[in-house]
């Protein structure tokens, strides 16, 4: 049972910051203090709760699956999955939105980040400003936007045009949509980012700063020099985790426009839900397996390559 | 291959999780048998107001005369949530004595020969509208007693404006953009309404086209579900033109993408908008925002090529169901329920907690006389057999993503003919999924 506890890779979430080398390190012969037995009712849970749904997703994964019945089809649910008219669109836009969102964050956390750490007024309340969108429900953020960004009768395009701008159908022209939701999804988001970027300025020993005002460092030297590269250990993070929120991100997407007008904002997850709603339980598994598998492919070589990186220095 | 017990076993694993998950999230199921002979029974509708007000009144009217039976209503969530509870349910036998559900292609879809009571048998059968027969029914039995009732998929239409303009019904398509041109031209009025914010409204110009599929070709039905005739073909393909013609005519409302379907109907009724497809069901909408508009939003069906075969594609109503897992005392009963939904008092309960929809389909019941207009226009075609059902009652196959693709036709995203080639595409996964022969 000892055995047992080596990391079952299929079912820790993809690109967990672990660092398989020191693990592989520690894990020799060390001799546990506690008796096999001990480990019973954890690794029970384990099982029931992680390891046999993920099996079971696998196996249904090759099945066509109603709830009624099941049968054995292989992998005809990945050809017919590849096959989906909207798949193409659905990746290039799960890109372009994860990629878009995790870079806008990192910039953006930067900035604020700096920013709210510095000695300003009001810090403290600023800070939870930035913050505050990050507790509020996505679903209630998506519904607030929407009734915001509405063509006709939304504040945005009133405010707009007060100005003498036309503004456009933020959620309904289909060029527009994703963009839309991508920013949205930022501005609910950068608090996380922001704080952990502060979290990081916070780490940085002031005598880096002294030093650089003492050798006469101008303030864009000191943060080229000495605050960018002190704080890779938070970009790394914030690039980890938006990016992978970004690969799966559904919530906002479907309140926001239903992966519409037509599929011009569909992204991988969201074709998922569509089969799961019309019934298509087999077909939509295998559609999470490939979701499952790009996240994975993506994240984790990713993670190894900033975090190598990291160690050489 | 897996054999049969695994098979079960597997099953009952994955509904077993599926079962867990809604029992998690409060959800409970059954009624309960106490000794002194009362039965008591549990009927499931769905959380529509106005459906849990219809059915509330008619188990009181039916424990009323049957005071030894007590009638439960249960609730349930509306779309895709609903349908995937009522598959669990049914597949882990979990289910109500008695529940209201879909009829036609959705029905099919529960696997009904397996999972139902046969209800062939029973004497109120004789009474029922043969369409409606034929959407409660598989090669080996019938399974539902009508609750509401039959609609429309047609255009419904402001009266005042037809008629400040001088504008008659059409009969054609071409009369329809000639009207629809008129009205854009005086300028008051948005010519055709479209709401694609709440996206099955789309798809009315496809679905409600097909009395006139129907009317090119009378087998159409029976070879689309064969896989010899799809949409990118006429007559079918039709709907798809439409709906591109009006985009690239630009007949519609200046905020077609963002409008909901109760804008839609408000439209009409205050003659903001002149002419909008829609299910006729609108009229329960327009009776709870806007009453006073009763007597001015009438229907037409939508048109074709041919003004002779002009008619209404007809919907049939929901049925409800008695799932197999019933037995004894309780079958007994429910099976009187059934029989009592039949009978031209159930059909009156209907019509008083409710707005109809369109006509009963069950023989012996008649719509009140103070129904709305648009509810009363669409009797002369019923009664002039001018109906043909919806592909949907006559096919087991309904794609998907029709009310996406619709959509992105209707906004100019695709053309009329590659969204009806990718709905073909949608299709195939419906017809492997029933496992139809020949896809």
């Amino acid at each position: 049972m000892t055995t047992a506890t080596a990391p079952g890779r299929t079912s820790s979430p993809p690109g967990s910051p672990g660092r398989p080398t020191e693990a592989k390190r520690k894990r020799r012969p060390m001799k546990s203090p506690y008796p096999t037995w001990f480990f019973i009712p954890a690794g029970a849970f384990y099982v029931v709760l992680f390891l046999i749904p993920t099996v079971a997703s696998f196996y249904f994964s090759l099945t066509r699956w109603t709830l009624f019945d099941v049968e054995f089809i292989g992998i005809d649910n990945f050809v017919r999955f590849f096959q989906e008219p909207q798949l193409v669109q659905g990746f290039v836009n799960t890109f372009i939105y994860a990629f878009l969102t995790s870079g806008t964050k990192v910039v953006l956390g930067l900035v604020l980040g700096v920013f709210l750490s510095s000695q300003i007024i009001g810090r403290g309340f600023l800070r939870s400003v930035v913050f505050f969108p990050v507790l509020v429900s996505v679903i209630g953020v998506g519904i607030l936007f929407e009734v915001l960004l509405d063509p006709f009768d939304g504040p945005v395009n009133g405010v707009l045009a007060a100005v003498g701008i036309e503004g456009p159908g933020w959620l309904t022209d289909p060029s527009l949509a994703l963009f839309s939701v991508a920013m949205v999804d930022v501005w609910s988001g950068v608090g996380l980012a922001t704080l952990i970027y502060i979290a990081g300025m916070v780490a940085i020993p002031q005598e880096y700063f002294e030093a650089s005002k003492v050798d006469g460092a101008s303030a864009w030297n000191t943060f080229r020099h000495v605050t960018l590269p002190l704080l890779r250990p938070a970009t790394v993070t914030v690039v980890l985790l938006s990016l992978i929120g970004g690969l799966r991100r559904f919530d906002l997407i479907w309140t926001m426009t239903g992966g519409g007008p037509g599929f011009s904002s569909d992204v991988l997850a969201s074709v998922v839900y569509k089969q799961y709603q019309a019934g298509f339980f087999g077909l939509s598994t295998a559609g999470n397996v490939v979701l499952f598998v790009v996240v994975a492919a993506i994240i984790f070589p990713l993670s190894w390559w900033l975090n190598r990186k990291e160690d050489d220095r | 291959m897996v054999t049969r017990t695994q098979r079960r076993s597997i099953l009952a694993v994955g509904a077993g999780g599926l079962a867990l998950s809604l029992a998690l999230a409060g959800c409970t199921a059954g009624g309960s048998e106490s000794e002194d002979g009362s039965v008591s029974l549990s009927y499931l509708v769905d959380n529509g107001e106005a459906t849990v007000a219809t059915a509330q009144a008619l188990a009181d009217a039916f424990m009323s005369e049957n005071p030894d039976i007590t009638v439960e209503v249960e609730t349930r969530p509306q779309g895709a949530d609903g349908d995937n509870l009522i598959k669990t349910r049914l597949a882990t036998g979990e289910m109500n004595d008695l529940f209201s559900y879909n009829s036609g292609s959705l029905m099919q879809a529960l696997n009904p020969d397996e999972t139902l009571v046969d209800l062939s048998d029973e004497e109120w059968v004789a009474s029922l509208n043969d369409n409606f027969v034929r959407a409660v029914s598989t090669d080996s039995g019938l399974y539902g007693v009508p609750m509401g009732q039959s609609m429309a998929g047609a255009v419904i239409y402001n009266k005042d404006v037809y008629a400040e303009l001088g504008l008659e019904i059409p009969t054609t398509w071409d009369d329809f953009i000639a009207n629809s041109e008129a009205i854009k031209a005086a300028g008051a009025a948005a010519p055709i309404v479209q709401t694609y914010d709440d996206t099955w409204t789309s798809q009315l110009f496809v679905l409600g086209d097909f009395n006139n599929v129907t009317a090119a070709s009378p087998d159409w039905a029976e070879q689309y579900t064969n896989n010899e005739v799809s949409y990118s073909e006429e007559p079918a393909f039709a709907g798809f033109e439409h709906l591109q013609e009006v985009f690239d005519k630009s007949l519609m409302n200046e905020d077609f993408a963002s409008a909901t379907y109760a804008d839609g109907v408000t439209m009409v009724a205050t003659g903001e908008g002149a002419q909008y497809p829609i299910l006729t069901f609108a009229a329960q909408q327009l009776m709870t925002t806007n009453p006073e508009a009763a007597d001015v939003v009438g229907t037409f069906p939508l048109p074709g090529p041919d003004a002779a075969t002009n008619g209404l594609t007809v919907w049939m109503p929901n049925g409800v169901y008695i799932p197999n897992s019933v037995e004894g005392d309780k079958l007994e009963a429910a099976k009187q329920f059934a029989a009592f939904l039949a009978t031209p008092e159930s059909c009156e309960i209907q019509a008083e907690s409710n707005a109809p929809q369109g006509p009963f389909v069950i023989e012996g019941c008649d719509l009140p006389d103070d129904v709305p207009a648009m509810i009363s226009d669409m009797q002369p075609y019923f009664d002039e057999g001018k109906t043909n059902l919806a592909l949907e009652f006559l096919s087991p196959i309904k794609g998907p993503a029709l009310e996406q693709i619709t959509v992105a036709v209707g906004s100019g995203i695709t053309t009329a003919a590659e969204g009806a080639a990718q709905y073909d595409e949608d299709v195939v996964k419906q017809a492997q999924q029933l496992g139809l022969e020949g896809w």
